[in-house]
């Protein structure tokens, strides 16, 4: 029990850091984008082929696998984001199916035994969780940090204005394409840390883990928290992952069949999009002048109808 | 000269999988019409269509081999599975896409998710993993003419599919529920203070695209096997063909599927890489469209104003 718990804490860091990647991309831009599971393949293989092919060690391979990621995103950012809205979804969502496609076909089997991660001598084994959770979760924070210092720079700010209206950002001088673009690579880069993790994780690369749904589910995660806030969509990786290992957490996987929790996932996403359409957390307010304290922020969320709605406008 | 029947013959399991995605395609495509939102549910809503249907078949079989009971209890079968999917996806729409009509675009999208997922796995948890043979209502030894060779189930498949498309075309150009979808998907406001009752509209919407989804649901079963995971991958694919035809227009969509059959079938072979790559090339067919025209091949250039 304990040991699962860990698990899921293990796998809910490195599903928020690849949904820290996509909330730059959906919560801070606005771009509908489908293929965090191609940008997580390419993270995953870069590791496993460095340290396994070339002797690279972890940390060698972590920032090689961002960049990869990011020249990826770049090389599908640059004709695809002209596209607006759900076509952007769909193109991106294909070339997701590409990449897992072309993966399975280059080597269905994928890599086994990748080497540890060593740090100060060191070595980050599967065993040792809790050691695995603070490496994560230190990554996970860091970026968090990183991203939320990005939402309130003047680059976060004109991601927000083209997330609101594409035209009016452009008529005030944004260069729309350029931060589109900058929002994608980065997104996707992340998404190559987060497989960079996985891979140094399970020590295992499957083309198969990187289906359509890995997207759908980092998608869930960012919008069930509540898009374009950080605290939120690492909320939302918590929650989703603990839906989905919940029968194994609480040892009656023999008797909840593993159908029944994606019925019961599925039923939640319907339930609470109905309920919260905004996400849990909703958009991150403070960045628009919300003068409350986080207290009475809180009080504000639990009463549901907060008599000071909004803050000063 | 072989390889010229061999690709004809390739080019005609293409037009009878294009037919497949197009019924499919018209689902995704009236619905996209509408309310602008991509119904991630309806590849799983064509997977219970195929399910009732052979569940259906078997039990109005029963033990007989009477070759023309056989065919009658098919298209029974079909006919059940069409209204029950209908009214599964009137329910679903009342339920889980109704109340988010005015909400921001993502939660709809993620309510069909969710929607998709209950749909799927609630099949894997009655039904079992393991696929299932849809039997043939008839004896299905290919025909040989001049050298192609086409089995009686690729002939019941297009014939169902242009008698379907013919019905939903004089639908919607004839009848005066027809002339109100039409006039929801131009201008829903307008149409609303007119006195269309938009609600039943767009019920009537989901009713039929998964109808048609039903028989989509049936035919593909042929070829794939009825499993509960069928809906996924077939769904996708006829979405790609809604948008290659253009989404939004319901000829668009025909179309789009047939080409898509077409190039997923031929295309393969004439570019010499493994078939298990149809998919990327299903895929990679949709990117350069989006990229080339963006609206799709019959779809309308809309103009952004300020």
């Amino acid at each position: 029990m304990v040991n699962f718990l860990q698990l899921i804490i293990i796998y809910a860091g490195i599903y928020a850091l690849m949904a820290i990647g996509q909330n730059c991309i959906t919560g801070y831009t606005g771009m509908l984008s489908l293929c965090h599971a191609g940008f997580f393949c390419i993270g995953s293989y870069a590791t496993a082929i460095l340290c396994k092919d070339f002797g690279f060690s972890f940390w060698a391979s972590l920032p090689i696998a961002a960049i990869a990621s990011g020249i990826l995103g770049f090389l599908i950012g640059v004709p695809t984001l002209r596209l607006k809205g759900d076509y952007l979804c769909i193109a991106t969502l294909g070339l997701g199916e590409i990449i897992r496609t072309v993966a399975t076909n280059l080597n269905p089997v994928g890599y086994q035994s990748v080497p540890r991660a060593m740090l100060f001598g060191y070595q980050f084994s599967a065993r040792n969780k809790v050691q695995f959770i603070l490496l994560i979760w230190a990554f996970v924070l860091i970026f968090y940090i990183l991203f939320q210092q990005l939402a309130h720079s003047r680059l976060g700010r004109a991601m927000a204005a083209i997330r609101e209206d594409e035209v009016a950002a452009q008529s005030n001088g944004i260069n729309v394409t350029k931060y589109k673009i900058g929002a994608f690579v980065l997104g996707a880069a992340i998404g190559g840390v987060a497989g960079c993790f996985m891979t140094a994780y399970t020590q295992t690369v499957n083309p198969s883990s990187f289906t359509f749904m890995v997207s759908v589910m980092v998608l869930c995660m960012v919008v069930l928290g509540g898009m374009g806030n950080g605290k939120a969509v690492i909320l939302g990786a918590l929650i989703v992952q603990f839906i989905s290992y919940f029968p194994q957490l609480v040892g009656l996987s023999s008797v909840i069949p593993a159908q029944a929790t994606q019925i019961i996932y599925g039923l939640c996403l319907v339930v609470l999009m109905i309920w919260r359409p905004q996400g849990l957390l909703g958009r991150d307010k403070y960045r628009y002048g919300d003068p409350r304290s986080t207290k009475e922020r809180l009080v504000g969320f639990f009463k549901r109808n907060p008599e000071k709605k909004g803050g000063r406008a | 000269m072989t390889t010229l029947i061999q690709y004809l013959q390739y080019f005609l399991n293409g037009i009878t999988l294009g037919a497949i995605y197009a019924l499919i395609a018209l689902g995704y495509t009236m619905v996209y019409g509408i309310l602008k939102f991509i119904n991630f549910a309806h590849g799983d809503i064509l997977m219970v269509g195929a399910y009732t249907g052979l569940l259906t078949y078997t039990a109005l079989l029963g033990d007989s081999t009477n070759g023309a009971w056989m065919l009658i209890a098919f298209f029974l079968a079909m006919l059940v599975s069409m209204a029950f999917c209908a009214i599964l996806g009137m329910f679903i729409e009342k339920v889980a896409y109704k109340p988010l009509r005015n909400a921001n675009r993502l939660a709809p999208l993620l309510s069909a998710i969710g929607v998709s997922f209950i749909l799927s796995n609630g099949a894997a948890w009655i039904f079992g993993t393991q696929s299932r043979r849809f039997p043939y209502p008839f004896d299905d030894t290919p025909i040989v003419i001049a050298g192609l060779s086409i089995t009686p189930h690729q002939i019941l498949t297009i014939v169902v599919s242009i008698i379907m498309m013919i019905v939903l075309t004089s639908f919607v150009n004839k009848t005066r529920m027809g002339k109100a979808m039409r006039a929801t998907s131009l201008d829903q406001p307008t149409s609303e203070l007119m006195g269309i009752d938009v609600n039943h509209v767009i019920s009537m919407t989901f009713a039929i695209g998964s109808a048609l989804a039903a028989v989509g649901g049936i035919l593909a079963s042929f070829d794939f096997r009825v499993s509960a995971s069928m809906g996924t991958m077939t769904g996708l694919k006829a979405f790609v063909a809604a948008v290659i035809g253009g989404i939004g227009n319901i000829q668009g969509a025909m179309l789009g599927g047939i080409i898509l059959g077409i190039l997923e079938s031929v295309g393969a072979p004439l570019l010499g890489i493994p078939s298990s790559l149809r998919d990327a090339i299903a895929f990679a067919v949709l990117i350069i469209i989006l990229l080339v025209k963006p609206d799709g091949i019959l779809g309308k250039n809309e103009r952004e104003k300020v």
